[in-house]
């Protein structure tokens, strides 16, 4: 906070924001408590910027909130009429790229990207489901992934790389087609360098990556979504 | 729905609700809404649904899918209740996604039914399933979804309520989850 | 894998001294060699690398060039750009296809041919054109050379014994003016103007007000400026020559013709900026051209142009490389560009950094377009005035374009910029037109109604396509088809993007009736409507930003072309209701009418 002048502000959604050197906008806002949608970053890692869900305008330019630098006297707006509904339809692009069954899923109550869709007023899928046929890889002994699950926000990659160094997980392929590759000879998770005791193996913000045998230890209910605003 | 209005006998609205590829649960999950469900029949009468008993949708205000879209006849069904619906609501995750059923589409359902039957049954009283399980909204258009597995009775009850005041539907925050 | 796989890679990566930024280069060459990319052979490559089996992976599974399935000894690629099609390329596609006894996309079960398509290879003016081994372009297909190719492939003669006149490709230049021309007998030499401080040519091509020619329109000098201006010992200069937009084939001609004064020009930018290292990044299918550019390189370095104290002047050590690419247009974007010049997927990068800050391993690094590097030839020696005094006040110099489409005399045709499209349409001769597609895909739709608009930054930008329909020609096709471009070039870093392409194609289709049964809406409309919103609204690059601008344009003044095709009165089912019983059918052996469905509601 050391050289927090007077003019180290910029506008959210009409409320000031301090903001220290370096800051992205949303890095500021986390920091002040204000909270801008978000999947695929986290402050633990680098962002990559992918899921476009936190897209802000600031000063009426549409940049992603988790690499825009924050500009002192810059105006962001985050909460428009717009925005809202360009964020339903990410999540809703997301839901129907992969296959997201909550009922059916021990992620529920703990997963952003249903917290997110709940946030946004998401009561449908609004597009076709495109139905990916991406085989389970349950050959970890303490790790499950689920690949129809991934929305390949590249947390995992970068935990791996940056928090792990194990460099376990990579993207492959592109366009419609892009997904998560593993790094082992077989290209299973069994095969790989991951433990369940690494970051990488906890930083899923979604059912993709589960460690196994604690499945519904917290009773759905009091999982840390299950808030007045999310889940009534 | 004003005092002043209260004098004249409002019609009723005509709903009917039905489960295609469902368990049933939403409409469980209806009747959940217990004491309330006195005021809400003093507003609505039941057309086809396991209410009621009457088998085939005839005109009505408010239709209320259950089920994602599994056989052939789910899919008459359900064009049926769009024919006749002014509002058609997907309700809950298997309406809206396919849900529970649609975990077999990686699946050929030939396979399955010869895999579950030594003989498969080709009587044409069957309907024939689909090769994948379908959410309704790839077939019909839909005009609301209440989601949910299932949805809170209070959801219920919040839809209903906007719908017979005749206001857009609010998904208060709360009400609106997945599971 | 066997021995000969590795030993193949052997020699590679020993040329490229295990080098991980050299992956593309490494992958590229050991395929020329194997034919595909086994994954063993790239966990091989991997290892003597220092990478992850997953992100060597990761880079071959990015380009479109790099096969990680078997594929045949002779791999068949038919440019896919509207403009092949419109002279028939499907058509010959299937006439080969069926000679050969393959469908597109597959391999000859002997392993003798591969058969598919790839997005456009710069030949429009002298297409259908098809690429051969990523190595050679064969133009001007007709059923004749089709047939004659079959019979080729099937007797498995090597392409080097195909008739040469097949690989034939012309310069096709109609208008020339001052780059086509080329410099001077007379000019200046190099070595002169080499001497000059470096800030006087900075501020010469600042005088000249010249802007980047790949299509974004960015005052160079304040680009150069800002390298200059960066810290750090080391920069470099890379020369954009992905030239991916489809429609466009002019840097082809500039780099057959005028890679003397691309390369001046190269060098003018890094004695201006300080930079010590040049690329040119040639896309892969400008392969065929790499053996006459590194002749040129090494006339230039024994010439003193290049290398230690190029043009003898005392401490400018600058030499050029070339980087080839591998089939995939997102690389056209600067930084991911430089992503794949590094070895890497070809995502564009987050910026800031710009690559004038921190580019290729972190140096400043300027990136321009080969248009733009050969203007600066002629900039460095006639002066930034002269250039500022062709075109229009903010538009200065001049610009090519790579004309195609339904016209009598397709080829280049250069232009002061503020030329009308009306004035291109009259020299290229075509009386007919009712649109012209400038700058590409990415660029713009102009209907005839708005032919007097100027090309020029001010009013119709082009990154130098300028491809023409007439009045035969189903503009909603024309959409559909770039569509499924953006759709297959989409890098896949951004939900709106990833997704967001298939979705438009997938409603195209079915408007098309290519897809399921269904008829289209007004319901299908208004969904490619809200996609175009939001692929605007905000993706991570330039391409998802731009994808939906034919569908935007084309709705716009053709939307007619729309509206004849959404002939359901309310929404109809996209799936084939009747094909999802096909299973139930098939095991039943049902036949009555129960076991059949309609897709679309019976009234």
């Amino acid at each position: 906070m050391s050289a927090a002048g007077r003019d180290d502000f910029f506008e959210l959604d009409g409320q000031r924001v301090p903001l220290q050197p370096g800051d992205t906008i949303l890095r500021a806002a986390a920091r002040a408590g204000l909270d801008i949608p978000h999947l695929c970053w986290h402050p633990d890692v680098s962002a990559s910027a992918s899921c476009r869900l936190c897209t802000v305008l600031a000063d009426d330019r549409p940049v992603a909130a988790c690499v825009a630098p924050a500009v002192a006297g810059q105006k962001v707006e985050c909460r428009t009429a717009s925005l809202d509904t360009q964020r339903l339809r990410l999540l809703q692009m997301l839901f129907v790229e992969g296959n997201h069954f909550c009922p059916g899923c021990e992620k529920s109550g703990h997963c952003l990207l249903q917290a997110q869709a709940e946030r946004a007023g998401m009561t449908d899928l609004h597009f076709e489901a495109l139905n990916p046929e991406r085989p389970v890889d349950a050959s970890h002994p303490d790790v499950l992934f689920e690949p129809n699950r991934c929305i390949l926000c590249q947390l995992c990659v970068r935990a791996s790389d940056e928090m792990d160094g194990k460099h376990v997980f990579a993207i492959g392929g592109h366009g419609i087609a892009t997904r998560l590759l593993i790094d082992s000879p077989s290209g299973r998770l069994g095969d790989s360098a991951l433990s369940v005791d690494d970051r990488a193996a906890h930083i899923c913000p979604v059912g993709a990556l589960l460690p196994k045998r604690v499945g519904f230890a917290v009773p759905i209910g009091e999982r840390p979504f299950d808030t007045e605003d999310t889940r009534g | 729905m004003s005092a002043a209005a209260a004098p004249t006998p409002v019609r009723k609205l005509r709903v009917a609700t039905v489960s295609l590829g469902g368990c049933f649960g939403c409409h469980m999950s209806l009747l959940d809404i217990d004491e309330r469900l006195f005021e809400l029949i003093e507003k609505v009468e039941f057309d086809r649904s396991p209410l009621t008993d009457i088998k085939t949708v005839g005109p009505c205000d408010i239709g209320l899918v259950e089920g994602g879209l599994c056989n052939a006849e789910n899919v008459e069904v359900l064009r049926a209740f769009r024919a006749h619906c002014k509002v058609l609501v997907a309700v809950g995750a298997c309406a809206i996604t396919g849900g529970l059923p649609a975990l077999r589409n990686h699946l050929d359902v030939g396979d399955i039914l010869q895999s579950v039957y030594a003989r498969v049954p080709d009587d044409p009283e069957l309907p024939l399933p689909l090769n994948r399980v379908l959410p309704i909204h790839e077939v019909v258009q839909i005009d609301v979804a209440l989601p949910g597995c299932p949805p809170p009775a209070d959801a219920f009850w919040q839809l209903l309520q906007d719908l017979i005041a005749g206001r857009a539907p609010q998904h208060l925050p709360g009400l609106i989850r997945y599971d | 894998m066997n021995d000969a796989a590795l030993a193949a890679a052997g020699t590679v990566l020993a040329r490229w001294r295990q080098d991980p930024h050299a992956l593309v280069q490494i992958l590229r060459e050991t395929q020329a060699l194997t034919h595909w990319l086994p994954r063993p052979l790239l966990a091989h490559i991997a290892r003597a690398l220092g990478l992850t089996s997953a992100q060597v992976e990761g880079v071959a599974g990015f380009y479109r060039f790099f096969h990680t399935r078997p594929s045949g000894r002779v791999r068949v690629l038919f440019s896919d750009n509207i403009t092949d099609r419109m002279l028939g390329s499907e058509a010959l596609l299937a006439r080969l296809c069926a000679r050969l006894g393959v469908a597109p996309g597959e391999t000859d079960a002997a392993g003798r041919f591969s058969v598919d398509r790839c997005s456009c290879t710069g030949l429009c003016d002298q297409g259908p054109a098809l690429l051969v081994d990523h190595h050679h372009v064969v133009t001007r297909l007709d059923a004749s050379r089709v047939d004659a190719l079959a019979d080729l492939l099937l007797a498995e003669a090597p392409p080097d014994a195909w008739p040469a006149e097949w690989f034939r490709v012309d310069d096709g230049v109609q208008r020339a003016d001052v780059l086509l021309q080329g410099l001077a007998a007379d000019a200046p030499a190099l070595a002169g103007v080499l001497r000059r401080a470096p800030q006087a040519l900075l501020d010469d091509v600042a005088q000249s007000r010249l802007r980047g020619r790949g299509g974004a329109g960015f005052p160079a000098a304040r680009k150069w400026q800002a390298c200059r201006d960066a810290p750090g010992p080391l920069r470099c200069v890379v020369c954009n020559a992905d030239e991916g937009e489809p429609g466009t084939f002019k840097d082809r001609v500039l780099l057959s013709a005028h890679a003397d004064a691309v390369f001046d020009g190269m060098t003018v930018a890094a004695r201006a900026v300080g930079a010590q290292q040049g690329f040119v990044y040639l896309r892969g299918e400008y392969r065929y051209l790499l053996p006459q550019l590194e002749a040129v390189l090494a006339r230039r370095r024994a010439q003193g142009l290049l290398g230690r104290d190029a043009g003898g002047v005392a401490g400018f050590d600058f030499d050029i490389a070339i980087h080839v690419g591998a089939g995939a247009y997102v690389c056209g974007e600067e930084s991911a560009l430089i992503e794949s010049l590094e070895g890497r997927r070809g995502t564009p990068r987050i910026r800031p950094p710009f690559p004038v800050q921190a580019g290729y391993l972190g140096r400043p690094t300027v990136v321009n377009n080969v248009e733009t590097f050969c203007a600066v030839a002629h900039i460095a020696r006639r002066g930034g005035a002269w250039w500022a005094g062709i075109g229009t006040a903010e538009s200065s110099g001049t610009k090519i374009h790579s004309v195609s489409g339904d016209c009598a005399r397709p080829g280049l045709y250069e232009y002061p910029l503020g030329t009308t499209i009306a004035r291109i349409l009259e020299d290229c001769g075509a009386p007919r037109a009712q649109a012209v597609q400038v700058g590409g895909p990415s660029g713009a739709c102009v209907p005839a109604s708005e032919f007097g608009r100027a090309i020029a930054f001010e009013d119709v930008p082009s990154a130098g396509a300028f491809m023409v329909f007439d009045g035969s020609r189903d503009l909603f096709e024309v959409a559909r088809h770039f569509a499924r471009f953006f759709a297959h070039e989409s890098c896949g870093l951004c939900t709106p993007c990833r997704v967001g392409t298939e979705l438009v194609v997938r409603r195209l289709d079915k408007l098309a009736h290519a897809r399921g049964a269904g008829r289209g809406s007004a319901f299908d409309i208004e969904r490619l409507h809200e996609l175009d919103t939001l692929l605007h609204g905000g993706t991570h690059c330039g391409l998802g930003a731009s994808a939906c601008n034919p569908l935007r344009d084309t709705l716009a003044h053709f939307g007619r072309a729309y509206v004849q095709r959404s002939t359901a009165d309310h929404f109809e089912p996209d799936v084939d209701l009747d094909a999802e019983l096909s299973s139930a059918r098939r095991v039943t052996g049902r036949t009555d009418a129960g076991a059949h469905l309609h897709t679309e509601q019976t009234p």
